[in-house]
């Protein structure tokens, strides 16, 4: 049974392949395989034990237990969901960030925004709103303001990659909703961000 | 919802003093200069015929007391030094008694239930070296307003002895700051005495609400919202608990130049409480508009496509100061009510923002920010550029004068380990009596009532 010993190395690589490792080392033609041979093991011996009727009295051997089934796993996704939040932001990277006190765009900030915009032309369903975020190092009106000025540079950065304005909100919150809480300047430079969120139309 | 107790308060009669005066300088506190020597000043306990009022007496004394003391101006003399016990205040005092333990004037007060039930408070302040009453004076009132009728003693105390109005009869709204169950900050609009006492909240915890201001004529605020996802100025009775939100439908007069996505922020009153100058997001940035309250008609003032933001008025309602990035960085400037006349007010290096014009119409204060410090200043309102700065450090924000403008509460930024704490401190504007103001938490964007009635 030239299958058998190999198939059961297959088989316990079969097993360690679906639950330990990454999801791109599935055989399943291997599994298949291994399930035929196994039946026609089976089925070999009881063919075995039924043809010989004339023979001696059987040797009583000890029949080892049936491996579990394989368990046969689907498929484990590859990424998240086209269209999807999480695809918006493992794709094109959901912010972009700003110097001290300004609201120009640099050149991996429109780089980001190209790549928004790619995606929200794919997904032409959704709408977005983007909001203007501030560090705490600047008076609470005057935030409020700079954050508009940051929303609208990436909102206009979008149009102009042709993304329809309608499907644009802008909002600004100042230095009220930061990412983190340190006062040094690692946290403010994060802190300084225009930030698109997908509002309506993405999959789930 | 706040209610503002009915206040039934009628001044009664002044009430005179028997005896001659002597031919020496009156008693008299100078403001104007930072103030190394307050002025000793004994407080007994308001007395009682009745038992069961002598705690209130003590209580409306110590509130007096405190309200003296917090001004920096005044040095109350421990009750434990005084010899003499005042047990009826139409005698004259044993003024050597007081001198000795170098009482400069003496305030005595008699409070008493009459037959309708409200209080009669009734107070002589006496000079001691001269030997004269000062003042005599006697209020009726709800006994539920006691502390009101404190603080009224306390500003007559203040006027009689300063020259200058007092400010201890007002409220001040505020931004309490506290953190969510998501560790997210929480903003709310809350309310107390300007002692302290008697704090409330204005607004939940399920919006932002920053940047109040109140109206110098009546007890309304404006203040910025953000229950609709983004900042929106909202006006608030404070009698009856109404909130509403100024431009949702655009404003008239100017609704097609209002950007439908646009902001709206802080909103200051003219003298008269009839109309608002606020800055709102137009589709070229943020510009000065004026807000009629009663034709609800909303008319610009500014076009720069820099940002114009933080308007208020001087307090004849002629001209407004803003700040702005017309000229690189963000600047003071002043212009006539109708837009014209632009004019800028400081010239130094740094960032100028959160301009606030004094009651008294000769200074602004602002916010600098500089080589990473924040100071509070006050410049000239008349162009020359002159400036004081009158405290620097981490972060300073939001800088609200007393109704007598010699007094100003801001919010003060210090680092911590989990971020920047918040608080509300005072300063006079000598740069004198540095002190925090008493809310129960973190706190910030202060705003100071006029003297109430």
């Amino acid at each position: 049974m030239r299958g058998a010993s190999g198939g059961a190395d297959s088989f316990s690589r079969l097993v360690s392949g679906v639950i330990g490792s990454k999801p791109d080392k599935v055989w399943p033609d291997e599994g298949v395989n291994i399930m035929k041979i196994k039946l026609f093991a089976i089925a070999a011996l009881g063919a075995f034990a039924t043809a010989c009727a004339s023979t001696p009295e059987p040797v009583e051997e000890p029949i080892p237990a049936p491996q579990p089934e394989p368990v046969i796993e689907p498929a484990a996704p590859t990424g998240p969901a086209e269209g999807s939040i999480e695809h918006f932001v493992e794709t094109a990277g959901d912010r972009v960030f700003f110097g001290y006190d300004r609201h120009d765009l640099s050149a991996e900030a429109r780089a980001v925004l190209r790549d928004q915009a790619a995606w929200l032309m794919t997904y032409g369903d959704t709408r977005i709103t983007i909001a203007g975020h501030c560090d705490e190092r600047g008076t609470r009106e005057y935030n409020l303001a700079l954050g508009a000025r940051r929303a609208n540079a990436a909102r206009d950065y979008l149009v102009s990659q042709g993304v329809d304005p309608s499907r644009i909100t802008t909002t600004s919150f100042g230095k009220e909703r930061p990412t983190c809480r340190e006062s040094n300047e690692q946290c403010w430079a994060v802190n300084r961000n225009s930030t698109t969120t997908i509002t309506s139309g993405y999959t789930n | 919802m706040i209610r503002l107790l009915a206040s039934i308060l009628l001044l009664v009669a002044a009430m005179a003093a028997p005896v001659a005066v002597h031919a020496q300088e009156p008693l008299r506190v100078d403001i104007t200069q930072g103030n190394l020597d307050p002025l000793p000043v004994a407080l007994p306990n308001f007395i009682s015929v009745d038992e069961a009022l002598a705690e209130r007496g003590a209580d409306i004394t110590r509130v007096i007391t405190n309200d003296l003391a917090s001004s920096g101006l005044f040095a109350p003399i421990d009750q434990g030094a005084y010899i003499e016990d005042i047990e009826n205040i139409d005698l004259r005092p044993r003024f050597s008694d007081w001198r000795v333990i170098n009482a400069s004037a003496l305030l005595v007060g008699r409070i008493t239930e009459q037959a309708d039930g409200r209080l009669l408070v009734a107070f002589r302040l006496w000079d001691t070296r001269l030997e004269t009453q000062m003042l005599g004076v006697q209020y009726v009132t709800a006994p539920e307003n006691w502390r009101r009728v404190a603080h009224k003693v306390a500003d007559a105390v203040y006027q009689r002895l300063t020259g200058e109005q007092g400010y201890f009869d007002t409220r001040i709204v505020y931004v309490a700051e506290g953190r969510g169950v998501d560790g997210e900050t929480l903003h709310q609009l809350a309310i107390m005495d300007q002692d302290g006492a008697n704090p409330s909240f204005l607004t939940d915890r399920s919006y932002m609400a920053l940047l109040p201001n109140f109206s110098p004529s009546a007890q309304e605020i404006t203040y910025v919202s953000f229950l609709e996802g983004q900042a929106t100025t909202y006006l608030y009775d404070l009698e009856t608990g109404r909130q509403e939100a100024l431009f949702a439908s655009g404003g008239r007069g100017v609704a097609s130049q209002i950007d439908p996505d646009g902001q709206s922020l802080s909103a200051r009153f003219t003298p008269d409480g009839s109309q608002l100058a606020v800055s709102v997001e137009t589709r070229n940035g943020h510009d000065i508009h004026m807000f009629d309250l009663r034709t609800r008609e909303l008319r610009r003032l500014t076009q720069h496509p820099a940002d114009d933001v933080e308007p208020s008025f001087s307090p004849d309602g002629e001209r407004i100061v803003f700040s702005s990035s017309r000229g690189g960085g963000s600047q003071l400037y002043t212009m006539n009510r109708d837009g014209s006349d632009v004019q800028r007010i400081t010239f130094g290096e740094g960032r100028y923002t959160t301009p606030v014009w004094s009651p008294r119409g000769d200074l602004i204060a602002f916010t600098k920010q500089s080589n990473g410090r924040f100071s509070l200043g006050v410049v000239r309102a008349d162009g020359s550029g002159i400036e004081r700065i009158l405290f620097e450090g981490y972060y300073v924000d939001t800088p609200a004068w007393s109704p007598n403008g010699r007094v100003l509460l801001f919010t003060r930024g210090e680092p911590r380990s989990n971020g920047t704490r918040y608080e509300i401190w005072s300063i006079d504007l000598a740069g004198f009596n540095l002190r925090r103001l008493a809310t129960g938490g973190m706190a910030s964007d202060p705003a100071w009532s006029p003297l109430i009635d």
